[in-house]
């Protein structure tokens, strides 16, 4: 028996949710009494590779193909599939991020294995095996019982962490077996955002509302952003007034985030925005309005006016980082 | 060319989220249901292309697996403007119960795109879609925020972490969509709320099969302590308290 884990990899380099999909795998594994073996599709340096080693993973198959480019649902779900029968894996993890989304359903069915996504625990028992997810957009939790023998989970992205169990890796070359014309897509263009941090991948992030008064006052936030090594975000009305890019948009519709560090700069924080941000770890409010709501869910407020306040806050950041 | 779109009848987004019955049910009463928010904005997308294609796009179908309480959910999508409904008449258990009953009752209707909402705003589950792909054997493309058809070419936009793909994609497929696919959901004309009554809807009864998984309970987050307010005018103390007590900088 084995857990196995589709590790996604960015131009040949892991992400840090790719290690915590291997230390929360480990951990399911000293509970069930198995070992973790990760998957890896495309090109990745063997070196690279060996660091999954480091959380846990004691063998980690490398599929390379010069055919796949880009992610191919029905391929790939095939690749995770055969590697997890050739492994006898009851469980199979990946990512509850993009990839994962668009993997996870076509390798339940095809392993006639229960999916449950958004995981964001370890199982409370095995046999019945039961697990909790988030449920309504985060505003509850749910437990899950799984009936089917075989497993398929996507993990919540900072929800458990990274756990180092070092192990010793044995890499072996994996082949997929699939047939050319089942590709079925064809990628015609990429387009990258570089030399920012990504939203979902930031562990700060600042965000703007309605309250910011206009895409013209967005220095402060960006400055602040920047200072902290974190990413931008913003509430639904600003990216549907066009003020800032869709991408940035957090809540209920738009990106679901857990930063260590939320900063809402002129956010009311209606249910649908909260539903969005109210897994970080620790929530700053800066409104003017002192009944906004978002200040129930935050852990420090400031009442006052965000022009005035971010400046002062970016000083107090900066005075910071020079003393330490 | 024929579309049809995958709805869930979710709770209003606003709904205040309670349990009952020992915290193993969720709490439906006094809820407002609705379409699930991103199944609202497939149905807008494809109505919008059958408008830009005349003639090329036959019609617009929604499909549900539900009981007869979620028909005014279905009617409603009828009066935005879909063609006409097929309802299967069964609790829609899990993902997994929800794609298999869809992929029975339309794999020999051979519909040319199929569209499913990234997740449902009620279990979050992201499976029907990936899942209806896989029980029909066709491709999917998954967090779609544009589709376009030119000349009866399928033309997307994938979002992928960090970026997007321009993709092309042969008929039949699975669209599961996001965020970006359209503007905002379309309201219904008092037109399409008369024009609904009329329009053909389908139930059908479910084919057997199982969930393979169970809700047993819910909880809710613990509450947060309460919000501790730092004065404005001293940034200050706001960062020595994100580095000392919260330890986040």
């Amino acid at each position: 028996m084995a857990i196995l884990v589709y590790v996604e990899n960015w131009d040949g380099r892991f992400k840090k949710l790719s290690f915590e999909l291997v230390s929360f795998a480990h951990a399911l594994a000293k509970q069930t009494g198995s070992t973790v073996t990760a998957l890896s599709i495309g090109k990745v340096a063997d070196e690279e590779l060996m660091k999954l080693g480091t959380y846990g993973a004691s063998k980690v198959f490398k599929a390379e193909n010069d055919k796949l480019i880009g992610l191919v649902p029905s391929v790939f779900s095939t690749a995770v599939s055969q590697a997890a029968n050739k492994e006898n894996a009851d469980i199979v993890i990946l990512s509850n991020n993009f990839t994962g989304k668009a993997l996870a359903p076509r390798i339940s069915v095809k392993l006639k294995a229960g999916l449950v996504s958004g995981v964001t625990a370890l199982p409370s028992g095995t046999d019945p095996f039961i697990i909790r997810k988030k449920v309504f957009n985060g505003k509850a939790f749910a437990d899950v019982k799984i009936k089917s023998s075989k497993k398929v989970l996507t993990l919540s992205q900072n929800s458990f962490g990274l756990i180092e169990s070092p192990v010793t890796v044995s890499l072996e070359p994996f082949t997929i077996d699939f047939n050319e014309k089942d590709i079925g897509i064809a990628i015609k263009e990429t387009t990258k955002i570089t030399g920012k941090v990504l939203l979902t991948d930031a562990e700060i992030v600042v965000s703007g509302g309605r309250g910011m008064k206009g895409p013209e006052n967005w220095g402060p936030i960006e400055e602040l952003a920047g200072l902290l090594g974190g990413a931008t975000a913003c509430s639904r009305p600003v990216s549907d007034e066009g003020w800032r890019p869709h991408e940035e948009h957090t809540g209920q519709t738009g990106k679901i985030i857990a930063p260590n560090l939320y900063i809402a700069a002129g956010i009311s924080g209606a249910i649908q925005h909260l539903a969005g941000v109210n897994s970080s770890k620790c929530i700053v409010a800066i409104n003017k309005d002192k009944d906004a709501p978002i200040f129930e869910s935050a852990d420090y407020g400031v009442i006052g006016d965000v022009q005035k306040v971010l400046p002062d806050l970016i000083k107090a950041v900066r005075d910071f980082k020079a003393e330490s | 060319m024929k579309i049809l779109i995958c709805i869930s009848n979710v709770p209003d987004t606003t709904t205040k989220i309670k349990f009952v019955n020992n915290n193993t049910a969720f709490d439906t009463a006094g809820v407002q249901w609705i379409i699930n928010p991103w199944d609202e904005l497939a149905l807008t997308r494809a109505l919008e292309l059958k408008e830009a294609n005349p003639g090329a796009i036959e019609k617009v179908t929604v499909i549900h697996v539900g009981s007869p309480a979620s028909e005014s959910t279905i009617r409603k999508a009828l009066a935005i403007g879909a063609d006409d409904a097929i309802r299967i008449n069964a609790e829609p258990g899990d993902a997994f119960y929800v794609a298999y009953q869809i992929a029975e009752a339309v794999k020999n209707e051979k519909y040319d795109i199929v569209i499913a909402g990234i997740e449902s705003s009620d279990y979050n589950g992201s499976g029907v879609g990936g899942m209806i792909a896989e029980q029909l054997g066709i491709s999917s493309v998954s967090s779609v925020s544009k589709i376009d058809i030119e000349n009866g070419n399928v033309s997307l936009k994938r979002e992928i972490d960090g970026g997007s793909e321009a993709i092309g994609v042969t008929v039949p497929f699975v669209a599961i969509i996001q965020k970006g696919i359209t503007k905002e959901p379309r309201i219904p004309s008092m037109r399409g709320i008369m024009m609904a009554r009329t329009k053909s809807l389908k139930v059908i009864e479910p084919t057997v099969s199982e969930s393979m998984t169970e809700f047993l309970g819910y909880s809710v987050p613990t509450a947060k302590s309460a919000c501790k307010l730092v004065d404005p005018e001293n940034m200050k103390d706001l960062v020595h308290l994100l580095h000392t007590e919260a330890k986040v900088i």
